[in-house]
């Protein structure tokens, strides 16, 4: 009996490592279904998420992958069903906090053990903002850098170099002002855009552990340094820099401002490149520079939203989907699927190589040598959800009436303290 | 040739009946009833009571759900020493400003069925042009709004240029965005009205009316005193669902402004949908406590038209 006990065990044990090390060097062992819920649905996106699904498919005979795309801002508000009632393997979502509801509920599923292999040491710039509660969540298969984009042609007629200050800024912006020409467009309708302004010049003015602070609610929105913030973005505002009526706008609403020439930047992500291009701007007309500094003691931090694959917990098929994981990261394939003609975005393996583009080998570059700071996901990934919304409606508000801060302040400050303490 | 009795005793004969047939008229209506007693209990009665339930909760929609008392409600309505929740208070007074001017909807309808109610040629197209915004979805007549309204592009600016005034952002102004909104709901709310009070206007009496100009009564006196009171059903039912038109207007708002701008348009509805299923929501006691106020706005509404309706099958009888 005890003998018998002995050898099944070990039996067992054997059968563990044979299935680990299988596991580890083929692509032969998966079979059954692979179910994939992916909100890749814009154009370009879904080409890359369809061929991504047929070549895994392709790779692996036995296997069937069921791939179905959502659209992107639906998927926001169905991936919880999706994940709780007959969950899929693999889901697309985002990183950082914005994991943090379905990692509390224990909806995806701790991947720490993959992170661990060799391969993906090539994803370490990553592996933070996969990181909660000391385990990682996902894997990151594209980001792309935030930044100024601007009419190269516009600054040439009048004789403007890229800032790279706060007093050349605001002596561009006068210029331009005089000329009869906005410093910036934006559309605030959806509000996030004025996050973005919010996360760089509260990390240039603060700095970026600063910024962190007061994402994870340790710092009081009344503080005199977040108080410096609004008081340096005032200036641009009691200036006139942004156009007028942008609360009416969405951000591609926005766009046209710039591509008529009526405004001269865009504080914007990589992918309004596409749109600004489609909108008739050319390479020469259009440029990027990274957002100037406002205190010189502190280093530059980056808004680089990463986009992201998880498997959830009551994945049926875990094996193939550790796989595709692996698949999705891997050096080759990412430098494929974020080339110019697919998402036109940044790899997240260091070994991949980035395409040919203006834009995308200056964000990276800007990204791997220029953000000591630290890399931001954005106002609403970085900070809770809850206090993201209410933040960002204040945000918007501020841009339109600079006077209310005092009651803007209080009433984040309110939510802040009811939502973190 | 036997001769048959007139009334054949067939108590005796034949046997007892069965439980149902015994009890049949008071069983039947119950039974045709229970279809739908079955699926308003499972889709309206027993949501409402788990609203209440999910309210006295902190709850994401996922994990556990924990007790909270009132503490919803206390957040919401300034309770204690904290100050009333404020999106809550703009939200609820957008609701009164939609209820209270949504109303209009019914003299313009009226109005305008009284200008078609006459026979030229091509009436039946006029009609139906002016039944048209009614057909189209609220999401196209927010967006043919929300175009109408843009700043610099939008016709009513053009329009206003053209008298030499100014030009408005309605909905980027957090004063002037509600009645912005209200008046693109206006438009097809109108139609409906219009619609109501043309068919209510085939029953008119035109004896009474005959009548009525015999004893010299015409313009405002005819219609007030002879029309009016034959349309009462038309009005009463353009009524109920104004009020409850103005109680949805969640798609209007959603498509113009999203709630914003900083949230100046919310009305209880979307600030519900907002605070448990948007984006950044899923706090569903919360959004259940909105909810719970809300029925109770409406149910303020409903016991009113129910008993109208009651006291009018009454009259009736």
């Amino acid at each position: 009996m005890h003998s018998t006990l002995k050898t099944s065990f070990a039996a067992l044990v054997a059968a563990g490592v044979t299935a680990t090390a299988g596991f580890a060097d083929g692509h032969a062992s998966l079979s059954g279904e692979l179910n994939i819920i992916s909100d890749m649905s814009n154009p370009a996106p879904r080409a890359v998420m369809e061929g991504l699904a047929a070549d895994f498919d392709a790779m692996h005979p036995d296997l069937t992958v069921n791939l179905t795309i959502v659209d992107r801002e639906a998927w926001k508000t169905q991936i919880r069903n999706a994940l709780s009632a007959n969950p899929p393997d693999v889901v697309n979502w985002y990183a950082a906090n914005r994991m943090r509801p379905y990692v509390d509920a224990g909806l995806f599923m701790d991947i720490s053990d993959v992170w661990e292999e060799e391969a993906f040491d090539a994803l370490a710039s990553t592996k933070g903002a996969m990181t909660l509660d000391g385990a990682q969540w996902g894997v990151p298969y594209t980001y792309y850098q935030w930044g100024v984009y601007y009419r190269k042609d516009i600054f040439d007629q009048f004789g403007l170099e890229e800032p790279t200050n706060w007093e050349e800024e605001l002596a561009n912006c006068q210029t331009l002002l005089d000329n009869g020409i906005k410093c910036y467009t934006i559309g605030t309708k959806f509000l996030w855009t004025a996050g973005g302004w919010f996360d760089y010049i509260n990390s240039r003015t603060n700095g970026y552990d600063f910024h962190m602070e007061l994402a994870r609610g340790e710092v009081p929105w009344t503080d005199d340094r977040v108080r410096q913030t609004f008081a340096n973005w005032r200036q641009l505002i009691d200036m006139g820099a942004f156009i007028d009526d942008h609360q009416t706008y969405s951000w591609q609403e926005a766009l046209p401002f710039m591509v008529n020439g009526e405004a001269a930047a865009y504080l914007m992500g990589n992918f309004a490149v596409a749109a600004m291009r489609d909108g008739g701007l050319g390479d020469d007309q259009l440029d990027f520079y990274q957002f100037p500094v406002i205190n010189p003691d502190v280093d530059y931090a980056e808004d680089a939203p990463t986009d992201t694959f998880h498997i959830a917990s009551g994945a049926t098929n875990v094996d193939a989907a550790k796989e595709f994981l692996r698949y999705v990261t891997s050096a080759e394939v990412q430098t494929a699927i974020n080339a110019g003609d697919a998402l036109g975005q940044l790899p997240v393996n260091a070994n991949s190589s980035i395409d040919d583009d203006k834009f995308l080998e200056q964000g990276f570059d800007m990204l791997s040598n220029n953000a000591g700071g630290g890399i931001m996901q954005f106002f609403d990934r970085d900070f809770d959800a809850e206090m993201a919304s209410v933040g960002m409606e204040g945000l918007q508000e501020f841009m339109v009436f600079p006077d209310n801060l005092d009651d803007i302040l209080e009433r984040l400050e309110e939510t802040r303290q009811r939502i973190y303490n | 040739m036997s001769v048959t009795p007139a009334v054949p005793s067939t108590h005796a004969s034949e046997p007892q009946r069965g439980w149902y047939k015994r009890n049949e008229i008071a069983i039947t209506p119950w039974l045709f009833l229970a279809p739908a007693i079955l699926f308003f209990a499972v889709y309206v009665i027993i949501p409402i009571g788990q609203s209440f339930w999910i309210s006295f909760h902190e709850w994401d929609g996922l994990g556990e759900k924990t007790w909270v008392g009132t503490a919803n409600y206390e957040r919401l309505l300034g309770w204690g020493d904290q100050n009333m929740d404020r999106k809550f208070e703009t939200s609820f007074w957008n609701n009164i400003k939609w209820l209270v001017l949504y109303l209009l909807a019914i003299p313009a309808g009226l109005f305008i069925a009284l200008f078609l109610n006459q026979t030229v040629t091509g009436i039946r197209f006029y009609k139906s042009m002016f039944f048209f915004p009614f057909v189209i979805s609220q999401v196209v007549v927010g967006l043919v709004f929300s175009w109408f309204y843009l700043p610099r592009e939008g016709l009513l600016n053009a329009i206003l240029g053209f008298f030499g005034a100014g030009p408005v952002n309605i909905l980027g102004d957090p004063t002037l965005a509600t009645y912005g909104i209200i008046a693109a709901g206006l438009w097809p709310q109108t139609a409906y009205c219009m619609i109501l009070y043309l068919t209510g206007l085939n029953a008119v009496d035109p004896e009474q009316v005959e009548a009525a100009r015999l004893d010299g009564a015409k313009g405002w006196k005819m219609l007030w005193y002879v029309i009016l009171p034959q349309l009462k059903p038309a009005t009463f039912i353009a009524f109920v669902v104004t009020i409850i038109g103005a109680l949805r207007s969640f798609d209007l708002i959603s498509v113009m402004t999203n709630g914003g701008p900083f949230g100046s348009t919310r009305v209880l509805s979307f600030y519900m949908f907002e605070e448990s299923l948007s984006e950044f929501g899923f706090r569903m006691g919360y959004g259940a406590a909105i909810a719970v106020v809300l029925f109770f706005i409406m149910l303020g509404f409903i016991t009113y038209f129910l008993y109208s309706m009651y006291r009018d099958e009454k009259g009736a009888r």
